[in-house]
């Protein structure tokens, strides 16, 4: 599991996404992941072989490495985009338990041809209802975690910018020793990059959540008495109902023009009594 | 998620791009992400371990690296690559905003067809290659624009950072904890100028193939303006087929 396949797990929820979630889900993978994999990395990658301090102490290194550097920045990046992402599957499992649900009323009629399964498959959902709260859940979430990872960035590191030296004094070093972080600027730059673009994310999901409302909005005031504001599953049971008695109207027409029926007994007592 | 998958997102999006387009995105891929990849990343893999100070000072070394290299040549090409690549983005959710625009105008005007017709009238609008003309057209021009914005920005970062793309051998740094000045040494500096040079050729000749597709656009737009509108001269025939009655369709829905 790399962040390959996960990137395949996610771009599948793209396809009930709403534009901004779209939006949302490049600027994640193409600045955030991508950056993350093919440039910041390397930039962190001899953050413990580059750290020196001015001391032939053996441990010293370490303990003091240790002191300032808790959880690396890219750790923490790495936490906080998957923690970010996943919120997305909420939604996956709601479409997934509605095309399941979808799948059964189907059977229960009796058309469960694989042309009609293949047609649930690839059929899109509205974002109404039930599936309109899992996605703002969703994105509230969202917003809590990225909010969340910003103030533990800025706990753990109160300084946005990376600090050249650091003077250090556990033990075993002796009295206040000198430590050099290695590539300073460089890790202040890429921190300052990760951040801007975190508060764009941020900014989106902010927009994305005006933007449903606006929408439920819009579409309560519209039509009160559309049918849509059912819940899901009266509208597609009433709608299978429906086909079902279309169904048997044309099964009957053709019928009564090509068999000769039995009539009923009633209706051929009703005869009888006429005479 | 690397360079492979921005490979995929865009060769998706680069459908509806000119030839120059193709050019420029394989040019992008071959002379820039995969020499980056396969080359570059290579000669830059040593250069803080084996940048070394004329002192036994710790921190020394740390600190004079710092200071002549604020951002390595590597990070910076890493990003100007894919903040150029982006564009191009903006280009297919436009097209996939038309796609899904035509879908809805079409499903309400083609009532009257079986689902069979309809499905092949969608798949026709899945498949086919919007022509680049109004609004498209504009979006086309503007991450044209931004490419070239993007390149040209990050060569200038590059040029300003390190002084020019030549790499010195030498650097005197004087920075605590550094005791007076001191010589320090980069390592490869010879092969870095090679690559740095060929980078920025690269970009310049990506930013020379966005120049001339942005004036290509600008004249197709010119040619289009002069020779009118499209001939649907089927429609006054007395024969007027099915094959007409969908073009006019699409010609409307296009149109809007």
């Amino acid at each position: 599991m790399n962040w390959g396949s996960f990137y395949a797990v996610i771009s599948g929820v793209n396809r009930h996404s709403t534009g901004i979630g779209r939006v949302w889900l490049s600027v994640i993978f193409i600045f955030r992941i991508l950056v993350l994999v093919v440039a910041a990395e390397s930039v962190w990658g001899d953050e413990k072989s580059g750290f020196t301090c001015n001391t032939q102490q053996p441990g010293c290194n370490s303990v003091c490495y240790d002191q300032f550097f808790p959880i690396s920045h890219i750790r923490l990046w790495a936490l906080q985009l998957i923690l970010v992402s996943t919120p997305a599957l909420l939604v996956a499992m709601h479409v997934a338990h509605r095309r399941h649900i979808d799948k059964k009323i189907l059977k229960r009629a009796g058309r469960s041809s694989p042309k009609e399964l293949e047609n649930i498959k690839n059929q899109k959902f509205q974002i109404t209802g039930a599936l309109w709260w899992t996605y703002m859940i969703s994105i509230i979430f969202r917003i809590i975690f990225e909010v969340a990872f910003l103030y533990i960035f800025y706990l753990i590191y109160p300084d946005f910018k990376m600090v050249r030296l650091v003077k250090c004094d556990s033990f075993p070093c002796p009295n206040t020793v000198d430590c050099f972080v290695s590539r300073p600027t460089e890790k202040t730059i890429f921190t300052v990059f990760m951040l801007a673009v975190s508060a764009v994310c941020v900014l989106l999901n902010l927009a994305e959540v005006v933007y449903l409302i606006g929408r439920a909005c819009k579409r309560s005031f519209r039509s009160p008495e559309d049918e849509s504001k059912l819940p899901w599953i009266s509208q597609r049971l009433s709608t299978y109902k429906q086909n079902e008695i279309n169904q048997l109207i044309a099964d009957h027409s053709l019928k009564s023009k090509f068999t000769v029926t039995k009539k009923s007994p009633a209706e051929r007592g009703e005869r009888c009594s006429a005479f | 998620m690397s360079w492979p998958a921005l490979y995929t997102q865009l060769v998706g999006a680069n459908r509806h791009a000119t030839s120059l387009g193709k050019i420029w995105l394989s040019v992008l891929f071959i002379f820039r992400v995969m020499v980056l990849v396969v080359a570059a990343e290579s000669v830059w893999g040593d250069e803080q371990s084996d940048f070394t100070c004329n002192t036994l000072q710790p921190g020394c070394e740390n600190v004079c690296y710092d200071q002549f290299f604020p951002v390595s040549h590597i990070r910076l090409w890493c990003l100007q690559l894919v903040f150029v690549s982006t564009p191009t983005l903006l280009v297919a959710m436009y097209v996939a905003y038309r796609n899904h625009r035509d879908k809805r105008k079409l499903l309400q005007v083609s009532g009257f067809l079986s689902a069979k017709g309809q499905d092949e009238e969608l798949e026709t609008l899945k498949k086919r290659r919007l022509p680049i003309a109004g609004a498209l057209w504009w979006t086309y021009a503007c991450s044209l624009v931004f490419r070239l914005l993007f390149e040209a920005g990050f060569m200038y970062a590059l040029y300003v950072v390190y002084d020019g793309f030549q790499m010195p051998r030498l650097v005197q740094c004087d920075q605590w904890p550094c005791p007076n000045l001191v010589d320090c040494f980069i390592s490869r500096p010879t092969e870095k100028t090679i690559f740095t040079v060929f980078m920025a050729t690269t970009s310049s000749i990506c930013m020379v193939l966005n120049v001339a597709e942005l004036v290509y656009l600008v004249i197709k737009a010119f040619t289009r303006k002069s020779r009118g509108g499209e001939d649907i001269s089927c429609l006054t025939n007395k024969n007027i087929n099915t094959s007409c009655v969908f073009n006019y369709m699409r010609l409307m829905l296009r149109s809007f």
